[in-house]
C-alpha cells in the first residue's frame, strides 16, 4: 500500500507547473473565452511537443504509453490554470474509446493524429434533453446501403466546431432495453451535411449545437459492435467523470491557496483577516474538501488505470464528492475575498464559472448520488 | 500509487481472518445481537468478558501491533496495525480494553519516557493488568489545556500535587493515569506545564464517577489532594510537559477501522431501508432517502482515502499531526450527521430505548446517537480547535488568539 505519486509523476506534475505557469496566464484564459476558435493553436502544437495528447496511448500508436492516472496528474495542473481548449475532449472523450474499442485500422488512422496534436476529435453526447441516459439517444442512423444515415442535433457538443472528428451516439436499432440499439460512429466533422454552431457560454468554452442532416457515414466508421455502443459510453462517462475531477481538483488548490494568501494580508480591524477564526474555519473547511478531493480523485484515476472492478463506483464517488467541492470552495474563495472577489478582473470568478460548468459535466452530484445508491443497495430507482 | 498489499502484508491479514474467524466463536451469544439480551456495557459480566476477550487478543500477539517487540509489542508496521483495526470492523469483533493505555500512555512514554518507565510500564499496557486514564483536562480548562490550574509542588523526591481533572475517562476502574500539572506558576503558560504518571491508588486520590447523556456512566472527576508522585514518575523534561502532552494527542490517527466500521452502519441501514416501507414502497426506493444514504458513503470512501493518504505520509516519515485534523474534523461531523440519519430511517422507533417493548436492535441506534455528539467532535479536542490547527498550521493562517 503507497498511496504517493511516484518519482516520475512528481517530476511530471512539477514540469507541467512550471511550463503552464509561463505559457497559460489568466490573460491568455479570458482572450481564448472571447475568442471564436477557443484556443490557442501555438499552445496546443507545445501541448503536443510534451507529449501530452499522446501520454495515455501505446507508443506503437505514436504515444507515450503511460497511464491514465498519469494523465489525471496532467489534467490537474491543467484545470490549475484553466487551459483553454479541446484537449480532454480529443484525449479522454474520443481518443480514449477508440483505443478501447477501435478495430486495428480505425487506431492506425486517428490514434497516430490524436497523439501528435494534428486531429482535434470530440464526443457528440447529448441531446435536446440534457440527459445521461441511453433512452435519451434519439438521434437516428438508418442503414443506407453501406452507409449510414444520421439525422437529429446533438448539444453541448464540446469544441465541434474546430474538431475533425467527432465520435457520435446515436440510435441504430430499438431492443429491449434502451442500452440495446446504441451504436458509436466515427464521423468526418468535414462530411456534409453537419452543420455546427458555438453555443453562447458561461465560461466561454466551447460548447456546440451539431445538427445533422441526411449525414453519410461509412458502416465501417462503427467503433465497436453495432447497437452495443453503450458499453464503451458507459466507459467513457467513467473516465471523462474522473478526468473533470482531477481538473476540478487543480483549480480548487489554486483557489485555496489564493484564498489562504490573501487572508494572510488583507488587514480589518488592524489584524490581517485570517485571524478571525470566522475566516480562519472557512478556510479549513475548504482545505478539508480539497484533502478529500485529492485522495478520492487519486484513488479512482488509479482504479481506472488499473482497470480494478471498482472503478465505476469509485468515478461516481469521486464525481459526486468533487461537484460539491469545487462549487463550495469556489463560492468560498470569493466570500473570504469580499468586493474584490466578485469583481470581473479578478481571476476568482474564472474559477467559480467553471464550477458551475464542471459540476454540470459528465453527471452532477445528484447524478452520481443516485449511481452509488444503485451500487450499494443492488436495486435501481 | 499501489492500494494492493504486499505479500507479508496479505499473510498478515490471513492470519487475523483465520484467527477471528477461529475464535469468535467463542463469543458469547449476545455479541452483535440486539435481539439477544445480555449484559449492559457499564455492568460486571461485560467487563469480564472485554478483559477475557483483551486476553485472546494479547496472547495472539494482536494488542500493541506496531510496537517494538522489546516492549512487548509485535514489532509491525502501522500498515499491519491498520490492517487488523481493519478486519476486527469487518468481522465485527470486539476490540481490545485500555484503549487509553495502549494509543496514548504508552506511545507517549515510548515516545519521551525513560528507559525505567518504559521496563516498569509498557507490557503491563499490553497486557492490561494495568489499566490506564487520562487526566488532562479541568473544570476550567479543557480546550485551553494550557490554562489548566492543578499545582504540583516539589518536595524531597517527590511532587506533591492538589487539584481537579474533569473529564478523566474511566478513571474509577484505573490503576494509573496519564496527567498534566502546572510546576512553575510564573512561566509562560506552555512553558510551566509538567507530564506526570499518576498512581491511582495513591493516598489523596478521589475519584466519582458521572453520566454522559447517552447514558454511559464510566466517566469519572478526578480529585488530587496532596497526592505524592515520585519525580522517577515525570515524563520528558519539567516544564514541557504540554508539548508531551501535544505529541500524545497526534498519535491517534488510524481511521481506518472507524471507516469499516461506518461501512458497516451504511450496509445494516440498506438492510433496514428494505424491510421497511413507506407509502407503499420500501425506503430504499425512496429518491430522497437514496441520495442521503449515497452521501453517507461518499464520505465513508472519501475518509477512508484520506485515511490512506495521511498512513503514507506517516509510513514515510512525515509530520502529519496537523494534517490529520482534516479527516478528523470530517469524520466527526459525519458520523453525526449519519446517526441522525439511521434514526429517521427507523422512524418513531427511533425514540424507543434499550430493554423496551418494540425498540429497533435494542434500543442501538438511539444510544449511538447520542453518543455521536460527544467524543466525535469534542473528545480529543473539540472540532474548533481542530480547524484552528488546520488554519494555523496546515494553512499558515496567523493565530487568532
Amino acid at each position: 500500500m503507497n498511496f504517493s505519486l511516484n518519482e516520475e509523476q512528481v517530476m511530471l506534475k512539477t514540469s507541467a507547473r512550471n511550463f503552464l505557469e509561463k505559457e497559460c496566464p489568466k490573460r491568455l484564459v479570458r482572450e481564448m473565452a472571447a475568442n471564436k476558435q477557443g484556443y490557442s493553436p501555438e499552445l496546443w502544437k507545445k501541448l503536443a511537443e510534451l507529449g501530452w495528447m499522446g501520454l495515455v496511448f501505446p507508443e506503437e500508436y505514436g504515444g507515450v504509453g503511460s497511464t491514465f492516472l498519469d494523465l489525471t496528474v496532467v489534467l490537474e495542473e491543467m484545470g490549475r490554470v484553466l487551459v483553454p481548449g479541446p484537449f480532454v475532449p480529443t484525449v479522454v472523450l474520443a481518443g480514449r474509446p477508440i483505443l478501447a474499442a477501435g478495430t486495428e485500422q480505425q487506431k492506425r488512422r486517428l490514434i497516430p493524429g490524436i497523439a501528435n496534436g494534428s486531429i482535434i476529435a470530440t464526443l457528440a453526447f447529448l441531446e435536446a434533453g440534457g440527459e445521461l441516459a441511453a433512452s435519451a439517444i434519439n438521434v437516428r442512423g438508418t442503414t443506407h446501403g453501406e452507409d449510414f444515415i444520421i439525422d437529429g442535433t446533438k448539444l453541448f457538443v464540446p469544441d465541434a466546431h474546430v474538431a475533425d472528428y467527432i465520435l457520435c451516439v446515436i440510435r441504430t436499432g430499438d431492443g429491449v432495453s434502451k442500452e440495446e440499439g446504441v451504436t458509436l460512429l466515427l464521423v468526418d466533422a468535414k462530411t456534409v451535411g453537419i452543420h455546427t454552431e458555438v453555443l453562447k457560454t458561461l465560461t466561454g468554452e466551447k460548447l456546440c449545437e451539431v445538427v445533422f442532416s441526411n449525414v453519410m457515414v461509412p458502416r465501417g466508421n462503427i467503433l465497436g459492435v453495432l447497437g452495443n455502443g453503450w458499453q464503451i459510453v458507459q466507459r467513457i462517462l467513467d473516465e471523462a467523470a474522473v478526468a473533470e475531477c482531477a481538473w476540478m481538483t487543480g483549480g480548487a488548490q489554486w483557489i485555496l491557496e489564493t484564498t489562504v494568501n490573501y487572508a494572510r494580508e488583507r488587514l480589518a480591524f488592524g489584524q490581517p483577516i485570517g485571524s478571525f477564526q470566522a475566516v480562519a474555519h472557512r478556510c479549513a473547511n475548504m482545505a478539508i474538501e480539497v484533502e478529500g478531493a485529492i485522495s478520492i480523485t487519486q484513488y479512482a484515476a488509479w482504479a481506472i488505470s488499473e482497470n480494478d472492478p471498482e472503478a465505476s463506483a469509485a468515478a461516481s464517488v469521486a464525481k459526486a464528492w468533487c461537484s460539491e467541492m469545487y462549487k463550495h470552495v469556489a463560492g468560498d474563495g470569493i466570500q473570504v475575498h469580499g468586493a474584490t472577489g466578485f469583481t470581473w478582473d479578478h481571476d476568482l470568478n474564472l474559477y467559480f464559472k467553471r464550477a458551475k460548468t464542471s459540476e454540470i459535466a459528465f453527471g452532477d452530484g445528484r447524478y452520481h448520488r443516485e449511481r452509488v445508491a444503485a451500487y450499494i443497495t443492488g436495486e435501481g430507482n | 500509487m499501489d492500494f494492493n498489499y504486499s505479500p507479508q502484508e496479505e499473510a498478515f491479514r490471513r492470519e487475523v481472518r483465520g484467527w477471528l474467524a477461529e475464535n469468535m466463536r467463542e463469543l458469547p451469544p449476545w455479541w452483535g445481537r440486539p435481539d439477544v439480551p445480555g449484559p449492559d456495557v457499564d455492568s460486571d459480566e461485560y467487563r469480564h468478558f472485554s478483559f477475557w476477550w483483551h486476553r485472546k487478543l494479547y496472547d495472539a500477539g494482536f494488542v500493541g501491533i506496531a510496537w517494538p517487540k522489546e516492549y512487548g509489542g509485535r514489532g509491525a508496521t502501522l500498515i499491519e496495525q491498520a490492517l487488523f483495526n481493519e478486519e476486527l470492523a469487518r468481522h465485527r469483533a470486539p476490540g481490545p480494553v485500555n484503549v487509553i493505555g495502549i494509543g496514548w500512555a504508552g506511545p507517549t512514554i515510548i515516545a519521551a519516557g525513560t528507559e525505567e518507565q518504559k521496563k516498569r510500564f509498557l507490557p503491563k499496557i499490553l497486557s492490561a493488568e494495568e489499566i490506564w486514564a487520562q487526566a488532562f483536562s479541568e473544570p476550567g480548562a479543557g480546550s485551553d489545556l494550557a490554562g489548566i490550574q492543578t499545582r504540583a509542588v516539589e518536595d524531597g523526591d517527590d511532587f506533591v500535587v492538589n487539584g481537579q481533572k474533569w473529564p478523566t475517562g474511566a478513571a474509577e476502574r484505573a490503576d494509573w493515569a496519564i496527567l498534566l500539572v502546572r510546576t512553575d506558576p510564573d512561566a509562560p503558560r506552555h512553558r510551566g506545564i509538567s507530564y506526570l504518571l499518576l498512581d491511582m491508588h495513591a493516598p489523596g486520590v478521589t475519584v466519582r464517577p458521572f453520566r454522559w447523556m447517552d447514558g454511559d456512566s464510566s466517566n469519572c472527576e478526578v480529585f488530587l489532594d496532596n497526592v505524592r508522585i515520585p519525580k522517577t514518575m515525570l515524563v520528558g523534561k519539567k516544564n514541557l510537559g504540554f508539548y508531551v502532552a501535544m505529541g500524545t494527542l497526534e498519535f491517534e490517527r488510524s481511521q481506518l477501522g472507524a471507516t469499516v466500521g461506518r461501512e458497516n452502519i451504511i450496509n445494516d441501514l440498506i438492510r433496514t431501508m428494505k424491510r421497511t416501507e413507506r407509502d407503499g414502497q420500501p425506503l430504499s426506493q425512496d429518491p430522497v432517502l437514496r441520495q442521503e444514504l449515497a452521501q453517507h458513503w461518499i464520505e465513508t470512501k472519501v475518509m477512508k482515502y484520506m485515511g490512506l493518504r495521511m498512513l503514507t505520509s506517516q509510513l514515510k516519515g512525515e509530520a502529519t499531526g496537523p494534517k490529520a485534523n482534516l479527516g478528523f474534523v470530517m469524520a466527526g461531523e459525519s458520523i453525526q450527521r449519519l446517526q441522525d440519519f439511521a434514526i429517521r430511517i427507523i422512524g418513531p422507533y427511533g425514540q424507543l430505548a434499550r430493554g423496551s417493548k418494540h425498540a429497533v436492535d435494542n434500543g442501538r441506534w438511539l444510544r449511538s446517537y447520542l453518543t455521536s455528539r460527544g467524543v466525535p467532535t469534542i473528545g480529543g479536542g473539540p472540532v474548533e480547535i481542530k480547524r484552528n490547527i488546520i488554519a494555523m498550521r496546515v494553512l499558515g493562517l496567523p493565530r487568532s488568539y
